[in-house]
């Protein structure tokens, strides 16, 4: 080992990146999903731009159009118009926003909650350990959904609470996973050898430990993503979500349920969206777990 | 093993004295006052909401009303619904079966579809059946059940007329309620058809309720197929001559069957959180239906009995499966 | 013997088919599931069409399709010269139903009445709290308790009510469904039986319909009372197959699953006309959709700021899109169908020029307001977050900031009734009883503006409540209606409302259904329906 010549972190990260890129790139499916999921990012950053009418203007000569090839349908309204005469292609599009954003929004709170919590379990056992593993079985032992649901109800419906309630309902999926990666690694020779040389229990617990158990966490957080978007339009299609004239994909499905023998694109199109953005990204998922997790690698 | 499962119960004990906390607790905290909500748009006068809320318990501190609550579960009691006033236990009594048999039926056809297809892709790694079939799973693991349903409606009952819209069994039959369970109260009764209707009915449901529990099962399935194969012991097997059918089928399948029976039964709180969807889409009368309407009543004693009977359920079957689990690995027993 | 077996069980298939075929059954796919069936603790109208209606009758009933006031389970009555005292001839030889497990032993009597009264108004009665937390909403909101002061048997067959004051509505009143006449020989039986929830599980009534069993959140079950009173039913057999989702509901019409439905989603009416093996009952419901003010927050105290908002706003754009053109503009407080509805009052009309010049002319510049949208669907307001963005947009042409705002429901009813609330709600009325009263006093009177009351405008004209103070003390219909007419010229001139909408009533069914009337209450009632064969 010291006959090499000591690489230096920059190196090492890029060639971990690449290696990572090579095995990511192996799975065709991931690398569509991939493809997607920058398009669907791109389609939300730039909607603006793309979207033909504002999502929520009204056009009260247009109710309920159908798209543009069907009898009926109208050139400036590609994929017609919902009840209120608001163009469908457009909502769809800025709907690509609000999903991203609850995605990430979700992601983003239980990550941080459940890697802290699990840190501090993992970390310093005990009674700590205890409590905070039983209030994650507690909050475990409701269907996700029911929880998030009831969470809604007492936070009052809106895309912010419905947010925060999913974000809570998935945060002990980090906090297990940081506690069971910290626990292992707590017994690593380096992690000891840290110590000795003086390192502080938050150094050690975000410097040291927290880097070696990022690939699981990554793998966690896609999951999550798409979990989130699928939730949250289904609290959206509860009514309890996003609301309208929000144009949030679920949302707008449950405003569409009652023409669903009237009207098929509006039901049909938000629907889609939503199963194609969530595949997207759990295929990159599927990609990520065969790059991050090594057992697999070999495989 | 009694050890063990005397270790499990004792772990019960705190969650589930939390799980009455949280089901209290959220309740209690919802904004909307329950008396209002009863009088609706006609407005309650102040002298008669005081009468009300005393005569529901609602006046006293919230601490003393979470015992009272405590108390009254010990005994069984899990209060009574503010809009119907009967027991609460009566009422999920009532309504379980029909969602037990939702879930069953669903579970049924993700087990019997997503194992062999899991075992077949495995087998037969890399090849088109693997191919399409994961990438079905992966769009079933995707799905919004809740889109994927309406869909299912407009075209099998709306479309082709093929199925029902909704309900349990057609109204043309009556018979009493004997099981609850519509499939075999209706064989059971005798009735030409009756059994029939129930199936036709039964089957959109399922299908939805199944669909994201069957692409867990065909890829776990899959995957832990693809580890057991992987290992030493099926490789010498193979070495020593054993046939590949008999490989795969002794060897393989059952070691790789227990994470998948830890899959299925993992599968309730999913199935639990797609029955609110399906059975709103589908007016199942069951269980998640019952919740949605109830919280968005402000029926707290409904809420949070359900909440609290859902969960108790929830862990009550993940208790069974780590004993399934303990009793097909004797390795985990000993720890 | 195989041969033979086989042979039998098509003889008894071939009965069962024939047997089902003489049977008439009714299917109707209601919407929500009652919450039980004794009608007096309720106050949903899913539960009164399940139970008051097919169940139970009343010593006055509403005289079907209209809310005329006709003799039901009283034959006749007589109203003492100081109107406080009713004296009811009660109908004889009337039965009422029998279960597996009661069968009655007399016929319908005056004790029946007496008990129907008591176990509400009585606090100490056994009967009052038969099943724990329950309590008697309508008789407490009709204001029964302070406006009964006894009811007394004279004989088995007269039954003597008397009143602390008179009281014009109150004929109407008993007519509704949660004075229901009850057995007291079953509520006895039961007693003895120590099964007295079974009264709210299992009823017994003299109406036309006979329970027969509830699977909950999915069907009922009734069979034609062949010993009615009054025309024996033309059905055999009634069942309410519970289907919350109006589309379905639509779907399960058009597969011949049911027969009728009621609250068709407005959406769905082209195609309703448009099926032949479908028809389509309307008529103008008894109900309002308001927008109220704050009539105690400035700039909303003054009514020329009211006006000038309410002629901003394009109520044929929202009856369009949100109603789907099934309804018709509201320019009073009351629907047309109700008796002293006045016809003369002018609607402020839509104009955005003018409700801008005024609004400046009132020094009312870059106003903002809040718009409350009701969370829930209402037969009289469809949807409330649409119509509260058509207002949005309305408004901004005449340089008001609209924001939407909406709570789930009983936070709604709660917040919108707090003093100093900030913004204009989106509510409603549906009548209980055809009584002009029963909309003004509950929703615009100085009473029901303080806390508990239903005055959401915060409203309180000393005059306009006079008048129907006044009203109701007078028992000539004549001399009301000229009081009635006169508040809704005090109203009108005020506008603490924007009236919205009356929305029309649809009842879809079957095209060979026949006999169906539909009832201005909103009722759902089939004693009178038949199927052509």
């Amino acid at each position: 080992m010291s006959d090499t010549a000591p690489l230096s972190t920059g190196a090492i990260r890029r060639q971990m990146l690449a290696e990572f890129w090579f095995y990511f790139r192996q799975n065709r499916g991931a690398v569509a999903g991939l493809f997607v999921f920058i398009l669907l990012v791109l389609t939300a950053i730039f909607a603006p731009v793309l979207a033909p009418h504002d999502p929520t203007v009204q056009y009260r000569d247009a109710f309920l159009l159908p798209p543009v090839w069907q009898e009926g349908g109208r050139a400036d309204f590609l994929l017609g118009t919902d009840a209120v005469g608001r163009d469908m292609l457009s909502r769809l599009i800025f709907g690509a926003q609000y999903s991203l954003f609850i995605g990430i929004v979700v992601v983003a709170i239980a990550l941080v909650g459940g890697v802290i919590i699990g840190l501090v379990a993992g970390f310093f056992r005990g009674w700590v350990d205890a409590v905070i593993m039983r209030v994650m079985d507690v909050i475990l032992a409701f269907p996700s959904l029911l929880l998030a649901l009831v969470l809604v109800a007492v936070l009052g419906p809106g895309l912010t609470n419905a947010m925060i309630a999913i974000a809570i309902v998935y945060q002990p999926h980090f906090a297990r996973l940081t506690r069971a990666a910290v626990m292992g690694e707590m017994r690593r020779e380096y992690v000891t050898a840290a110590r000795v040389a003086g390192a502080g229990n938050l150094r050690l617990m975000f410097r040291t430990i927290l880097p070696n158990c990022l690939g699981p966490l990554i793998v966690q957080a896609t999951l999550s993503f798409s979990s989130a978007v699928l939730d949250s339009a289904a609290l959206g299609f509860l009514g309890m979500g996003a609301q309208p004239p929000a144009p949030e994909w679920g949302t707008m499905l449950a405003e569409a349920r009652e023409f669903i023998l009237r009207a098929w694109w509006v039901v049909t199109f938000p629907g889609l969206a939503i199963l194609v953005s969530v595949l997207a990204i759990n295929m990159m998922g599927d990609g990520l777990r065969d790059a991050l997790d090594p057992k697999l690698k070999r495989s | 093993m009694v050890r063990f499962l005397l270790s499990k119960l004792l772990y019960l004990v705190p969650t589930f004295l939390g799980i009455t906390i949280v089901a209290f607790g959220f309740v209690r905290i919802l904004p909307g006052d329950p008396v209002l909500l009863m009088a609706g748009e006609r407005g309650v006068s102040p002298e008669r909401h005081a009468e009300l809320s005393a005569q529901l318990g609602f006046d006293k501190p919230v601490v003393m009303q979470y015992f009272d609550f405590l108390g009254r579960l010990l005994h069984g009691d899990f209060g009574n619904s503010l809009v119907t006033k009967k027991p609460v236990l009566t009422e999920f009594l009532a309504l379980f079966p029909a969602t037990v048999e939702l879930g069953l039926c669903a579970i049924l056809i993700a087990t019997l579809i997503g194992v062999p297809v899991g075992v077949l892709a495995a087998i037969k790694r890399g090849s088109w059946f693997d191919q399409v079939s994961m990438t079905s799973a992966l769009v079933g693991f995707s799905m919004p059940i809740f889109w994927w349903g309406l869909l299912l409606i407009i075209l099998f009952s709306g479309v082709l007329g093929w199925t029902p819209v909704s309900g349990r069994i057609s109204l043309m039959y009556y018979f009493p309620e004997s099981t609850g369970f519509m499939l075999i109260d209706s064989l059971m009764s005798g009735q030409e058809g009756a059994f029939r209707s129930a199936v036709s009915h039964l089957i959109l449901p399922s299908i939805v309720l199944a669909t994201v529990p069957l692409a867990v099962i065909a890829r776990q399935t899959r995957s832990a197929m693809l580890e057991v194969m992987g290992e030493d012991y099926v490789r010498t097997a193979r070495a020593k001559g054993m046939p590949r059918r008999r490989v795969i089928g002794v060897h393989a399948l059952r070691n790789a069957m227990i994470p998948v029976v830890t899959t299925i039964g993992l599968q309730i709180g999913v199935l639990m959180a797609g029955a609110i969807l399906t059975e709103t889409i589908f007016s199942w009368p069951g269980i998640g239906k019952w919740m949605i309407d109830s919280i968005s009543r402000r029926d707290y004693p409904v809420v949070q009995s359900g909440l609290l009977l859902i969960a108790g359920l929830v862990m009550v079957v993940n208790l069974l499966v780590d004993l399934t689990y303990g009793l097909i690995n004797p390795r985990i027993r000993a720890s | 013997m195989k041969y033979l077996s086989h042979a039998l069980l098509a003889v008894s298939a071939l009965a069962l088919t024939t047997a089902v075929a003489e049977a008439k059954t009714f299917v109707y796919c209601s919407e929500a599931s009652p919450e039980g069936f004794d009608p007096s603790p309720y106050t949903a109208g899913t539960t009164f069409d399940a139970s008051a209606h097919p169940v139970y009758n009343r010593l006055t009933e509403f005289k079907k399709g209209t809310t005329e006031v006709e003799p039901g389970l009283a034959e006749s009555w007589d109203v003492s010269e100081d109107g406080t005292v009713y004296t009811f001839k009660l109908r004889q030889g009337v039965k009422f139903h029998s279960n597996d497990r009661f069968t009655p032993t007399r016929d319908f009597n005056a004790d029946d009445v007496v008990f129907s009264f008591q176990r509400q108004g009585d606090a100490s009665h056994p009967w009052h709290q038969y099943i724990p937390g329950i309590t008697y909403e309508y008789y407490t909101s009709m204001d029964m308790p302070n406006l009964v002061k006894s009811v007394e048997k004279v004989d088995d067959y007269t039954v003597k009510i008397t009143l602390t004051h008179p009281e014009a509505p109150f004929l109407a009143n008993i007519a509704m469904p949660f004075m229901s006449i009850v057995s007291k020989e079953y509520a006895d039986a039961l007693d003895a039986a120590g099964a007295k929830e079974d009264l709210n599980n299992a009823p017994i009534g003299t109406g036309p319909f006979r329970f027969v069993a509830y699977q909950k959140d999915a069907v009922i079950r009734y069979q034609k009372n062949a010993d009615y009173w009054g025309t024996a039913p033309l059905i055999d057999d009634l069942i309410f197959a519970i289907t919350p989702d109006a589309s379905v509901r639509l779907q399960k019409l058009k597969a011949g699953e049911c027969h009728l439905m009621p609250y068709p989603s407005p959406a769905d009416l082209e195609s309703i006309k448009a099926d032949s093996t479908l028809k389509l009952d309307q008529q103008p419901g008894l109900n309002v959709g308001y927008l109220a003010y704050n009539t105690t927050v400035a700039p909303f105290d003054n009514p020329k700021v009211r006006k000038a908002l309410n002629m901003a706003v394009n109520k044929q754009a929202i009856i369009d899109a949100v109603f789907q053109g099934a309804a018709e503009p509201a320019k009073n407080p009351i629907p047309p169908t109700m008796w002293s509805y006045n016809d003369a009052v002018q609607d402020d009309a839509y104009d955005p020029e003018a409700a801008k010049a005024m609004l400046e002319a009132e020094g009312v510049t870059n106003l903002s307001m809040n718009i409350w949208a009701m969370p829930v669907q209402r037969p009289y307001m469809p949807n409330a977050r649409r119509t509260a963005e058509l207002m949005q947009e309305d408004l901004s042409k005449v340089g008001v900031n609209a924001q939407i705002v909406s709570y789930e429901w009983g936070e709604y009813l709660q917040k919108s009734m707090e003093p100093g609330r900030d913004g204009a709600v989106i509510l409603g009325w549906t009548g209980d009883n055809g009584d002009p009263d029963n909309f003004l006093s509950v929703l615009l009177s100085c009473d029901a503006a303080k806390e508990g009351g239903a005055n959401r405008a915060f409203w309180c004209n000393e005059e306009f409540s006079d008048l129907l103070q006044q009203a109701k003390v007078t028992s000539d219909q004549a001399e009301r209606t000229k009081l009635y007419e006169q508040a809704q010229v005090i109203f009108k001139d005020q506008a603490p409302w924007l009236t919205i909408a009356h929305s029309t009533q649809y009842v879809p069914m079957r095209a060979d259904v026949t006999g169906f009337v539909m009832s201005p209450l909103g009722d759902f009632t089939f004693e009178t329906v038949d199927l052509a064969e």
